[in-house]
């Protein structure tokens, strides 16, 4: 599993939670949930939700907080991915 | 000149129409829109039949954003949401604008917030998955769910509320929003309210052994207000809306005048002298018909129309006898009366707001719908009224002015006067 294609499932996430699809389809590691793709800061727990169904992993609320932005997600996903095997 | 309150957009989602030319038809062509629910047989109810909206929830990705719709899963603000934004373009306006309305306020109300998504709550929590429920849960959970909703959607800025009266509530809302517009608090307002009877409502009211549990076989007839055969109500689901506005205001936007708003008036018989919880204290129910009357400054020999509330249980009666002696007519000199419960059971909550609908339809279109079942009428009614005004079949007569009326549990009244438009 590579950043990528991690980035990519992230894409189809999000796509349910911001008004933005044009800032969707140029995210890169700086983009932030909130300030760049006007997603609802409440709905960050459905995106972590979401994420861990996809994995199978679990996130537990320490490492959710220290997801700001598209590259830490990733960071945290891969971690958690990594931790199971 | 006091500001007169004029109706101009309508939505409804019923059991037997969604959308105002479907629920039309129906109404006029006494379409049945209760059906025999086989889960209910399975769960061993009494009454295995109910009034189910042919509502598909996909549908309200026409009205909502993305974001919006993803997650949302009750039936009941789904029934809301697409009464409330159908009403608000059919006055001519458009949904989804980004603009705020500082001028329109909102009072939609409900009995109950949604079962489905409280059942999902309990479900997740029993399982020790509670994290997993997400944040979508209270916006859904909590009583004004739909009228948040609805608010979003439509970019409400004045007055919102969400009112609960049991089967009052429609009655109530529309009530609230008319005051509103006469006090010069808001120029607009929509209003209206909805319900959604899943098996776990609907077995609370099984349980008091107060539905008709007959006709199981015959879901058609099982709803038979003012029969001799009725023999308790049919529950049933759905949601209406009305956009109401002061007439300068709607006059200025050139929109289409539907009906107008003479008055209304909504009291509680104090469960007293015969009144309790679930009964009605007649003096009550007369005398909030009596204020409705004043507050509209009609006489009572100007009722066209009565909309009843007329469950088709032992209490038909009752409202009938309370009517006559409010407005003092009997026999002949009875107006015509009619109960759209007999087609699509009581829509609790939604009643009022469904009934209301029909009234408007019924003075716009010049006619009053028929009441089905109604082969052997209650001799004890008929004994105060006359037959000819409990009508079978549609009439299409001169409609005027027309009386709707809904009372709920905690004995609270609701009544409204509503009149053709009139410039």
């Amino acid at each position: 599993m590579t950043r990528e294609d991690i980035l990519e499932e992230l894409k189809k996430v999000l796509a349910h939670y911001t008004p933005d699809k044009e800032t969707l389809n140029s995210i890169g590691p700086e983009t932030d949930f909130v300030n760049d793709l006007k997603i609802n800061s409440a709905n960050m727990v459905d995106i972590i939700i979401e994420a861990e169904e996809r994995y199978d992993i679990e996130i537990d609320m320490d490492s959710a907080e220290k997801i700001h932005n598209i590259g830490s997600c990733v960071d945290v996903i891969l971690e958690k991915i990594n931790e199971k095997k | 000149m006091s500001k007169r309150v004029v109706v101009t957009g309508l939505g409804v989602v019923a059991p037997n129409g969604v959308g105002v030319p479907a629920f039309l038809n129906a109404i006029e062509n006494g379409v049945s829109g209760l059906k025999f629910m086989p889960h209910f047989r399975e769960l061993n109810f009494n009454c295995q039949v109910c009034g189910i909206p042919d509502f598909q929830f996909d549908d309200l990705k026409n009205y909502l954003s993305e974001v919006a719709f993803h997650g949302l899963r009750g039936s009941t603000i789904g029934y809301a949401i697409k009464a409330a934004a159908d009403a608000w373009m059919d006055a001519g306006n458009a949904i989804n604008t980004g603009e705020i309305h500082w001028e329109t306020g909102c009072v939609f109300g409900n009995s109950l917030a949604d079962m489905e998504i409280m059942k999902r709550v309990i479900t997740h929590v029993d399982m020790k998955q509670s994290r997993k429920l997400g944040s979508k849960v209270v916006e859904q959970l909590m009583n004004s769910g739909a009228t948040a909703n609805i608010t979003g959607l439509l970019g409400i800025g004045n007055r919102v509320i969400t009112n609960s009266a049991a089967c009052a509530t429609g009655s109530q809302a529309i009530l609230m929003g008319y005051e509103y517009i006469k006090s010069g608090t808001a120029k607009r307002m929509l209003v209206g309210s909805n319900e959604y009877i899943d098996s776990y409502v609907f077995s609370a009211f099984d349980a008091m052994r107060i539905l008709g549990r007959k006709f199981n076989d015959e879901p058609e007839k099982a709803s038979r207000p003012m029969s001799a055969t009725a023999c308790g109500f049919v529950p049933g689901s759905g949601a209406a809306a009305l956009v109401l506005e002061d007439l300068d205001f709607a006059l200025a936007r050139n929109a289409t005048i539907y009906a107008e708003i003479l008055g209304g008036a909504t009291n509680s018989g104090g469960q007293k002298k015969g009144g309790s919880m679930t009964a009605p204290n007649s003096e009550g129910v007369i005398r909030c018909i009596d204020a409705a009357l004043a507050n509209a400054a009609i006489d009572p020999a100007d009722i066209d129309l009565i909309s009843g509330h007329l469950t088709a249980t032992m209490a038909d009666k009752m409202e009938i006898e309370n009517w006559s002696k409010a407005l003092n007519r009997r026999g002949e000199d009875f107006p015509l009366i009619n109960s759209l419960k007999s087609m699509i059971g009581h829509c609790l909550s939604a009643a009022g707001s469904i009934e209301s609908v029909a009234v408007i339809l019924q003075l716009m279109h010049q006619f009053v719908h028929p009441n089905i079942n109604l082969e052997d009428p209650n001799p004890e009614i008929t004994d105060i009224v006359s037959v000819n005004a409990l009508p079978t079949k549609k009439v299409n007569k001169e409609i005027n002015i027309a009386a709707k009326a809904n009372f709920g549990f905690g004995d609270v009244n609701a009544c409204l006067i509503f009149s053709k438009f009139k410039k």
